[in-house]
């Protein structure tokens, strides 16, 4: 066993948490809108693809400084994200499952081809947001990005939840995702809030797509990116954000220790191998809550 | 209008086609699609030909998910499924009346195993799981190369029926055509039955079907095979009619192009997916003609021509969900009451 290269399995596996920090942001968004509005929202790769394609459009084209860029991008993906609550998402409330499942997809597929239409597919070089230099620790090297796209990711995910357990408007959020009609009684605007879940469900979706953009390069691709989170959230269970953030990183570890050794063909569709064993041994995931019928 | 309209006996209340004027209709209708292969161009003809694939396959999706309840993201699968097994069959010398069913029945067999999963987890969760099953068998057709060909792709030896090379995309026409026919009598007859009405009995709430002595693990996997079973049929005629296929073809895009065809045209109705499927199919044929028209004047516009048209699938799908939640054969239905009160009633 001389031979086994233990710094490279632990770069894999520095990398793989460290990546896993992003796809627990992506779940985030995935989570508050399954909680609020108990619906799987597939166009969120759709969101990180417009919150990268206007802050590229703000900062580079027009030439905004970041710091009246950033906010202007994160205005103008939250109006769009209450537009397709209110004229998609209100009308179809109580249809059945696919309705609203084909909704989001059609959804998807209008604004991949809007911005395909407006940009064009081909590749814009995003200015790095986040610094590159490599941090060591003894002889594993840790890139720059993927380290600070981890420290990000956590401070939003940890805003967040404070938000949901400390602020009036979260509590008020939770109340009305747990039981709509105990708190409509209550006098809690249940409809707001799923309007704000939604905002808040694009906004993080767009601040990862930024960080892709950045790590990567942006292109339209990029709004494919977000169904391989789908595993992440069917492991953490789809109602659960600790579910979220450990699911995550279990997922960023598998998929780099995959790429690592068997190559990234394989690694592309591990998301999917874990979703059909999570989904035929637990299907209600790590800490979702358990809702099954046996029939 | 509509007179001398007598329902008199339950065997004529149930007839699939009623009166005598839609059976003349229904007649007139076929008589032209049996025609349409002499008269009509090269284009044509080969559009009838995808049309009638299209049709086959959104008539399983719609068994299994109008009918059954069963949401599925992976329909192409099996259509690849059905259309490597007809290839691997037919380059092995298996005569076309052997690979089309054995191809239908492959792609059952794996529906089967499929739908498994269904026992445990339904709505979102079973779309999930069907969408990750996607991923993985367009994986597997990228790389079981001995069998699939790989990105390369693999080649269908053409196609022949009672010693008539099926060689030219007429006869193709006529052969998919037939196909269609019968597995839509099929898919319309399958609901008048105990299997289709325990599928609508499950679909509308599974535990009171289970307390009506529905037997849901039986039946759910019945809906699963049938489903996949058409789409394996239509996937082998695919193979037949493009001569070869790659892996690229049976994307998760195709999959929801078919539940995008049974929305738009009717949740469990074989009328509705007859009508969404031709309408899914021609409005991107249309776009293209309209963007060819501009192009006279704007040269970027065939540059965006793919984009515009994933615009258009998506709004269309949105938008029938909003306005027209029952989708085109709602809108066939009103015209056809209207003309049937006519006189007196506007």
């Amino acid at each position: 066993m001389t031979g086994f290269d233990w710094i490279a399995l632990a770069e894999f596996s520095a990398i793989g948490l460290l990546s896993g920090g992003l796809l627990a942001l992506v779940a985030l968004g995935f989570v508050l809108i399954y909680k609020g509005t108990g619906v799987i929202n597939f166009a969120m790769g759709e969101f990180m693809m417009l919150g990268a394609y206007f802050l590229y459009t703000a900062h580079v084209m027009w030439g905004l400084p970041l710091w009246m860029a950033l906010p202007a991008t994160l205005a103008a993906v939250a109006l769009c994200a209450a537009l397709v609550e209110r004229a998609i998402l209100r009308p179809l409330s109580g249809q059945p499952v696919i309705s609203v499942l084909m909704a989001t997809i059609g959804l998807a597929s209008a604004l991949h081809g809007g911005v395909d239409a407006i940009w064009g597919g081909r590749n814009y070089e995003m200015p790095q947001l986040l610094p590159r230099k490599p941090l060591f620790i003894g002889d594993v090297m840790i890139p720059g990005q993927v380290l600070w796209s981890f420290v990000l990711a956590a401070v939003v995910i940890v805003l967040f939840t404070l938000y949901f357990r400390r602020s009036r408007t979260g509590v008020a959020m939770r109340a009305a995702a747990s039981d709509p009609v105990t708190a409509y009684v209550l006098g809690i605007d249940v409809r707001a809030m799923q309007r704000l879940t939604w905002i808040y469900a694009g906004l993080v979706g767009a601040m990862a797509g930024m960080i892709v953009a950045s790590m990567t390069s942006l292109s339209p691709a990029l709004g494919g990116a977000a169904l391989g989170v789908l595993a992440v959230i069917i492991l953490g269970g789809l109602d659960s954000i600790a579910g979220a953030i450990v699911a995550g990183l279990i997922v960023g570890l598998l998929e780099s220790l995959t790429a690592g050794y068997l190559g990234g063909k394989v690694r592309d569709i591990v998301p999917y191998v874990v979703v059909l064993v999570i989904l035929l041994v637990r299907p209600y995931g790590l800490f979702g809550t358990r809702q099954i019928e046996r029939l | 209008m509509r007179i001398h309209d007598f329902r008199e006996s339950y065997v004529h209340d149930e007839a699939l086609w009623p009166t005598r004027v839609q059976r003349a209709w229904l007649v007139a209708v076929l008589v032209a699609l049996a025609a349409f292969p002499l008269v009509g161009g090269g284009y044509l003809v080969g559009l009838m030909c995808v049309l009638g694939i299209h049709v086959i396959a959104a008539a399983g999706l719609n068994i299994m998910t109008g009918g059954a309840g069963l949401i599925s993201l992976g329909h192409a699968a099996f259509m690849g499924v059905g259309c490597y097994t007809a290839a691997w069959l037919a380059q092995r010398g298996v005569p076309f009346v052997v690979t089309l069913p054995a191809a239908g029945l492959m792609a059952a067999a794996l529906g089967v195993v499929v739908g498994l999963p269904s026992l445990r987890i339904k709505g979102l969760y079973l779309a999930v799981a069907t969408l990750a099953m996607q991923f993985l068998l367009v994986y597997v057709f990228r790389e079981w190369e001995s069998v699939t060909g790989g990105v390369k792709g693999v080649n269908v030896p053409p196609a022949s029926l009672f010693g008539l090379e099926l060689n030219t995309d007429a006869r193709m026409a006529w052969l998919i055509g037939g196909c269609a026919v019968v597995m839509l009598i099929g898919a319309r007859n399958l609901f008048r039955t105990r299997v289709g009405r325990a599928f609508t009995a499950i679909r509308d709430k599974d535990i009171s079907a289970e307390v009506l002595g529905i037997h849901l693990l039986h039946y759910k996997l019945m809906a699963f095979a049938i489903g996949a079973f058409y789409a394996g049929v239509a996937g082998a005629l695919l193979g037949y009619f493009y001569r070869a296929m790659t892996p690229e073809y049976f994307t998760l895009q195709l999959s929801i192009f078919y539940l995008a065809a049974i929305i738009v045209g009717g949740l469990g109705s074989t009328l509705g997916t007859i009508l969404g499927a031709v309408f899914m199919t021609l409005v991107p044929e249309l776009l293209r003609g309209g963007v060819a028209f501009a192009a006279q004047w704007t040269p970027r516009a065939t540059e965006i021509l793919s984009p515009i048209q994933q615009v258009v699938f998506g709004l269309l799908i949105i938008g029938f969900l909003v306005f027209e939640p029952h989708g085109l054969v709602e809108v066939w239905r009103r015209i056809r009451r209207f003309f049937h009160l006519w006189p007196f009633r506007s």
